[in-house]
């Protein structure tokens, strides 16, 4: 094994390389086009916004924008700004993702490694669970949660979202335990260990990689999930893009454009944090595991 | 013998465990969402408008959901929508992907940047592009102060184009995560396997067409639901970029089963729609499945 | 499974429930989409006299789509057991609701306060079910308006065009002198919000009724309604080539920067002119749509009072009241560029486009020529407004002319019912 630990093995010329590079450079700066525009707009006073070129760079640098949309930004009756709204979404998000990947990682390894008959058919109804559109969700799942006594309620936000993400976590689990030796698996129970002693001895450590993408999915998806944030909380536990979109939205209100766009770049602050902290498990991962050699 | 049922029910529980664990997903699944499939189908044949309600009418909905316009256009923009869409976030992922794992100096720089987009919530993001795509103030604006005058983009105002341009954001927002996709999937395969294939004298196109292509197969599946369901749910994506305008011209089926089950109370339409894009999506999902998970032999 | 109870069986059910979650005493929840600057601080007047009182407010914003995202989020709540005590709500949809038979009744108050001879008769259509108080109407927004910039006008010479022709000539003049006649916004509500005022100004106030709110077939596809969307194409030659999916207040932008000359819109875009320290009258003229003057068509915000515990009434029925009182209904409609929803408001705090409007709202209520807006629910309940939007957007759009679009109207309406 080489000195660099990441990447294949597969190698390259040198003018290769700089191809490379040079794509993945133009690439970077597709996905920080609108990032860009967002940016100089939100640092730029509401009338340079709409009276002048919203391509331009401001003539009046402020920040003003962002301390409004952080903390004295009209949200309801009352000026909180998106502040007191990310304590809800963190309360609802954390133990959501966590269940959600653990039950996923747990049907994978099921699915895959104690295989029985009808475990394919039942995966495949998980799997087009996923497709179920949320609209024909809401009503039923409304009533029920009134009659469990969720209604409202932060738990009640968490079971819904972990009912709607294990289609996908367990698909992706599934298909990166596929790939897995069983051979492994068969040899550790030969030597006596049991179902979750086999799971966290033998899989967890490998499953860097997809813990990633699961988590960043999960919380993606969770974090910025709007229709049951708004149907299934109570006042008190309002998450932030319901907070979010009351800032950015009104029909017949003025809008300050430059506090909406510091406010999506605030509220997608914990998301990016996600991303570049769980980066580093893509490599982790891969250190530990025996099976890339 | 005492020991020896005792070691039987051990192996027994052994056995049952898997399925235990299990039991709760399948439990929750057939419940929340088969269970309000069905419900869906039912309320498909009443009269609910505003909320359910249980006036059996028959057939009625599916009948004025046929005499919409703006439904079959939608289906039409979806087939559109989804083909590029996931084409494209495919082919644009995985060769991020395979880009990104020549071992690159700046590997935790760009990953970041490249999955970025999903973080944001498109209710705003959406103002952003709808800006840049605009002929009046965006990129063809900036290119002709620039000098470029003769430069032309403005398929966000014509009917006949503005769904490209929805292609094109949502191809911005998760391109980046279908590359983590393939990305996880490529760091799962053996490089013992590939340097022996490279000591053998394979060319570089040949190993990835021959040997690594091939063992990404799980990812793509994932790859594939995960952007089928997107395609089909994408809702905010228009909402914030077109509004599904000029017109009607970029309505899609999830704009249309949210507006006439919530917007315009009119629940059995609603209800109808989404049994319709329920039975496509299985027309086209059920085969693909059967296909990819059949057992091996 | 929920699909086998019977209605009765679910709202009884409902009503159980939400009697018996517990409440702080003497608080109201309030669900509503008030939630960009003004409009907020506007509602917070409520929320303290409310408090005045010991009334605590529970505040629940769900922005979004004019309202569109409240509604979907009131539908989980009663589904849950849990309605809201007050929403905020639009012309048929407080109808809709009523007929599910979860609202409350206000019977007493109103007769207490008097609200039936300061209401105006166009607006208690919504406010009452079966003659029944059951909302109380917080402002009243008209939507044929048309704003202009007086600079430019007068630059170009350009008087206040008093009938269509008038109007048509001086958006001609002002394309002629190189700038935009009519900045707008191409959504269908704000098509929607222009067909308005068209349609008014085609037929007046008769066949507006007959068309949008008896919903006449003869009336959707006659001559008049050809006529109606040919000044809607006749319009669309006076738009900019970028006015798809355009915001209205960057619509709003253009007239105000001088880019534009005219914007018909309703009386939000007040609040624009005004927060770009532009005058009535000096700046920017206010006036209604060629043809409709003394025609007002309306949309009104109301509070819907949901069935709440015993213990909630009083709370309820004291917010109700504090909506209806004149003070409020005169500083918050102050500030939301909007006309208070009785008729003996004094009109000292408002500026000139204010006073304008609440005396021709008087004016129209005692006429009869109060209407509802079609563009805003208040004419025909969301499937036939919706319906309307379809044939309006595709007319505008160019994918129907002014025939086809009347053909197809008559045949969306139809079918939306």
């Amino acid at each position: 094994m080489s000195a660099v630990s990441q990447g294949t093995a597969v190698s390259t010329g040198r003018f290769t390389r700089v191809l490379i590079h040079v794509t993945l450079l133009v690439f970077a700066l597709f996905y920080l086009l609108p990032l860009v525009v967002m940016l100089i707009n939100s640092v730029k006073p509401l009338g340079e916004i709409t009276g002048g070129n919203m391509m331009a760079l401001p003539k009046v640098w402020t920040i003003q924008p962002w301390l409004e949309a952080w903390s004295t930004a009209q949200i309801g009756v009352q000026p909180t700004g998106l502040r007191p709204y990310f304590i809800n979404s963190i309360e609802m998000v954390v133990p959501a993702v966590a269940i959600s990947t653990l039950m996923g990682a747990l049907n994978g390894y099921v699915l895959t490694k104690w295989r029985f008959r009808g475990d394919t058919v039942l995966f495949g109804l998980m799997l087009f669970s996923c497709f179920i559109p949320f609209q024909i969700v809401l009503i039923p799942m409304a009533r029920l949660l009134g009659l469990m006594g969720l209604a409202g309620t932060v738990p009640g936000l968490i079971f819904v979202h972990v009912v709607y993400g294990l289609g996908f976590t367990t698909l992706y689990f599934r298909n990166y335990y596929a790939a897995f030796p069983t051979e492994l698996v068969r040899a550790a129970q030969i030597d006596g260990a049991g179902f979750f002693r086999i799971f966290t001895r033998i899989l967890l450590p490998l499953s860097g990689p997809i813990i990633v993408v699961t988590v960043i999915w999960q919380f993606t998806n969770i974090w910025n999930d709007f229709l049951f944030g708004s149907s299934f909380s109570g006042q008190a536990s309002q998450p932030m893009t319901v907070a979010l979109n009351n800032l950015v939205q009104s029909s017949t209100g003025v809008k300050a454009y430059n506090v909406h766009f510091a406010g999506a770049i605030l509220a997608a602050l914990p998301t990016l944090f996600v991303y570049i902290v769980s980066g580093r498990f893509f490599v982790r991962g891969l250190m530990a595991g025996s099976v890339k050699g | 013998m005492a020991r020896e049922t005792a070691l039987d029910l051990r192996t027994r529980l052994q056995e049952w465990i898997p399925k235990l664990v299990l039991a709760p997903s399948v439990a929750v699944m057939l419940v929340f969402v088969y269970g309000f499939i069905l419900f869906t189908a039912f309320l498909s044949f009443t009269d609910s408008k505003i909320l359910p309600s249980y006036g059996l009418v028959g057939w009625h909905n599916y009948w004025r959901l046929f005499q919409l316009p703006t439904w079959s256009l939608a289906i039409e923009n979806l087939a559109i929508f989804a083909a590029l869409y996931i084409v494209i976030c495919s082919v644009i992922g995985l060769t991020l992907a395979i880009l990104l794992d020549q071992k690159i100096r700046g590997e935790g720089m760009l990953r970041p940047i490249y999955l970025y987009p999903m973080a944001l919530s498109f209710i705003v993001t959406g103002t952003a592009w709808k800006w840049l795509l605009d002929p009046g103030i965006g990129i063809e604006h900036t290119l002709h102060l620039w000098g470029w005058t003769s430069f032309h983009f403005a398929w966000i105002k014509e009917s006949d184009f503005a769904i490209y341009t929805v292609v094109i954001a949502a191809v911005w927002q998760t391109s980046g995560f279908v590359m983590a996709m393939f990305l996880a999937g490529l760091r799962g395969i053996d490089n013992e396997i590939l340097k022996a294939a490279q000591m053998d004298g394979a060319s570089n196109w040949n190993l990835y067409r021959r040997i690594i292509i091939p063992q990404l197969r799980p990812a793509f599946l994932s790859a594939f639901v995960i952007l089928a369901h997107l395609a089909v749910k994408s809702y905010d994506l228009v909402v914030a970029l077109t509004g599904g305008g000029p017109g009607r011209a970029t309505e899609l089926p999830a704009t249309f089963m949210y507006s006439y089950t919530f917007t315009r109370n009119e629940m059995g339409v609603g209800a109808a729609s989404a049994v319709i894009m329920l039975m496509t999506i299985a027309a086209i999902m059920v085969p693909y499945l059967y296909a990819e998970l059949k057992e091996p032999k | 499974m929920r699909g086998y109870l019977g209605k009765t069986l679910t709202i009884a059910a409902m009503l159980a429930m939400s009697a018996g979650i517990a409440r702080a005493d003497g608080s109201v929840e309030v669900l509503h989409w008030w939630t960009s600057g003004g409009e907020a601080a506007a509602l917070n007047v409520l929320k303290q006299d409310l408090q005045k009182e010991g009334i605590g407010w529970k505040d629940m914003p769900v922005a979004g789509g004019g309202g569109e995202q409240a509604m979907t989020v009131l539908r989980a709540r009663v589904t849950a057991g849990d309605p809201p005590t007050a929403v905020q709500m639009l012309g048929y949809d407080i109808q809709d609701w009523a007929k599910q038979g979860v609202l409350a009744n206000l019977d007493d108050i109103a007769a207490k306060d008097g609200w039936d001879k300061v209401v105006p008769a166009a607006l208690q259509k919504f406010s009452k079910y079966d003659g029944h108080w059951i909302a109380v109407p917080v402002d009243v927004h008209s939507t044929n308006w048309v704003w202009a910039n007086k600079k430019l006008l007068d630059s170009l010479g350009i008087a206040q065009p008093k009938t269509w022709d008038d109007f048509v000539a001086a958006l001609q003049k002002v394309k002629d002198a190189g700038k935009i006649p009519l900045a707008m916004g191409g959504q269908p509500w704000q098509e929607a919000t222009m067909f308005d005022g068209v349609v008014l100004s085609v037929g007046g106030p008769d066949f507006y009724k007959k068309a949008f709110i008896d919903l006449d077939p003869a009336a959707l596809g006659g001559p008049q309604m050809v006529e109606a969307f040919k000044r809607m194409d006749q319009l669309k030659g006076f738009v900019d080539p970028n006015f798809s999916g355009r915001d209205w207040n960057l619509a709003t932008a253009m007239v105000i920067k001088g880019d534009a000359a005219f914007q018909m819109m309703g009386d939000w875009a007040k609040g624009e002119f005004l927060r770009a320290n532009m005058k009535p009258g000096v700046d920017f003229m206010c006036f209604r749509t060629p043809g409709t003057d003394g025609d007002v068509t309306f949309n009104s915000d109301q509070f819907v009072m949901f069935k709440v515990g015993k213990d909630q009434q009083a709370a309820q029925n004291a917010m109700a009241e504090a909506v209806m009182s004149p003070s409020f209904q005169s500083s918050f409609n102050v500030v939301k560029g909007s006309v208070p929803a009785r008729t003996d408001v004094p009109d000292t705090a408002f500026d000139d486009c204010g006073k304008m409007a609440m005396a021709q709202l008087k004016q129209a209520n005692d006429k009869g020529t109060l209407l509802g807006s079609m563009a805003h629910g208040h004419a025909n309940p969301a499937a036939v407004k919706n319906a309307i939007y379809d044939v309006v957007t595709a007319n505008f759009n160019g994918d129907y002319d002014a025939e086809r679009a009347a053909k197809e109207l008559v045949k969306a309406v139809a079918l939306a019912q």
